[in-house]
């Protein structure tokens, strides 16, 4: 289980996230909604390590732990970004590969076969040699869902998911999310589209801006 | 004719000095460029400021006084090195600040996200620079490090200052020797054909790395 206890965090002297509180049980989706600059994005960073906080606590079965300061191949969430921030110049195959062979220092047949179980999963197997400039929105993603969990996180936390995707793909990425659901993966959601986040979160977090 | 056949052999000799120059050129600026723009990318204030005077001194003066510096002015102050030693020196130091500059550009226009990507997957600072940013910042610069390339192999010319018997020196003596300009189209034939030759290479190059975009 997830934990966050009394997270608080500002920029100068504007207050993002005052004091929040919430669990997310292991398997479950939450789904954190609200307008924009109600902290939903700051938030997931804050959870990725990718900004600090100013007080508060992140606990995981538990135990406390530092996003930004987490043990060497230690991951907690993973992260797919609303861009998805693939690299270009690497195939997919690397793109889901590389972390793995450099991070977690996997053998090849490894982290070769975790690529190819990630890439039946999520429907990439016969993309695995292409680019990323090659594929549609809708693959990019899951092959950002996939490079995310090939770092074996607890958690998979996606940004603003349906955002970069037009309206056709959405159901797709709803089925998707409620896919890995029934594999066991713990999955955050931060969207503006309350419909959406209604048809795949088990609990829903409501976040408005501080005032 | 008959000149300009006879004065080829000695061409050549000159151009081995002209290839040197420009493969330890090469060899040493382009590393250090890197390693500069990454300081002048960086958030550090001091070194940033140190770095940039540096770019500000090299671009805002003549290779050429460079080169006299390298060789006559810092043996003034014992430190004496031969004129091809003094020569390698100036241009990597010259080249380094516009590699800089070049490589300071690409580098600024790789998105954050793909740092962010590279953070959250746990990839370690130089893991990030040299699996994700330079091979992004390498095809986004390659185009100007090529005009830099062309360029440096003309520039290789202004050894002639240090007495160095470059193909450009040896051209000119055969030029006096003989009363006549043509040594001098022997001279521009080689440096068409080197220059042919990496614009050739820098295109073959271009090519390899348009399996992306």
């Amino acid at each position: 289980m997830l934990e966050l206890k009394n997270i608080k965090k500002s920029f100068g002297s504007r207050t993002i996230i005052d004091g929040l509180n919430l669990s997310i049980s292991e398997g479950s989706i939450l789904a954190i909604v609200g307008p924009s600059g109600g902290g939903k994005t700051t938030l997931l960073r804050t959870l990725a390590g990718l900004e600090s906080i100013d007080s508060g606590d992140f606990l995981l079965d538990g135990k406390k732990f530092n996003p930004m300061n987490l043990k060497e191949q230690e991951q907690v969430v993973g992260v797919v970004f609303q861009d998805f921030q693939l690299f270009p110049h690497l195939s997919v195959f690397e793109n889901i590969t590389l972390a793995p062979k450099l991070v977690l220092k996997e053998d090849k047949a490894v982290y070769t076969q975790k690529a190819q179980q990630l890439a039946e999963q999520l429907g990439l197997t016969t993309l695995l040699e292409q680019y990323p400039y090659q594929l549609s929105g809708g693959q990019k993603q899951r092959v950002a869902i996939a490079r995310a969990m090939a770092m074996n996180p607890r958690v998979l936390a996606y940004d603003e998911p349906t955002s970069a995707l037009d309206p056709a793909l959405r159901q797709q990425v709803e089925n998707l999310i409620l896919d890995l659901k029934k594999q066991g993966v713990t999955q955050i959601v931060v969207t503006h589209d309350l419909d959406f986040a209604k048809n795949i979160a088990d609990n829903l977090l409501e976040v408005s801006p501080v005032k | 004719m008959d000149i300009l056949i006879s004065v080829f052999p000695q061409l050549f000799k000159g151009t081995g000095v002209t290839i040197q120059l420009f493969l330890f050129t090469l060899i040493g600026s382009i590393p250090l460029g890197i390693l500069l723009a990454f300081v002048l990318s960086s958030k550090s204030k001091f070194l940033k400021w140190i770095v940039q005077t540096y770019v500000w001194l090299m671009r805002g003066t003549p290779l050429l006084l460079q080169l006299i510096f390298a060789f006559y002015g810092l043996a003034t102050v014992g430190i004496v090195l031969d004129r091809f030693e003094a020569a390698v020196f100036a241009f990597i130091l010259n080249y380094a600040a516009y590699f800089a500059e070049i490589f300071r550009g690409g580098i600024q226009s790789i998105p954050k996200g793909q740092y962010e990507a590279a953070q959250v997957l746990r990839l370690t600072p130089w893991q990030t620079i040299s699996k994700i940013i330079i091979p992004q910042v390498g095809k986004i610069t390659l185009p100007s490090v090529g005009n830099e390339v062309i360029s440096l192999v003309k520039d290789t010319s202004l050894i002639y200052i240090l007495g160095l018997s470059d193909v450009m020196r040896i051209g000119k003596i055969a030029m006096e020797r003989e009363a006549t300009l043509l040594p001098l189209i022997g001279v521009g034939i080689i440096y068409l054909a080197l220059t042919g030759f990496f614009t050739v290479v820098l295109k073959q190059v271009e090519k390899r790395l348009d399996y992306y975009r």
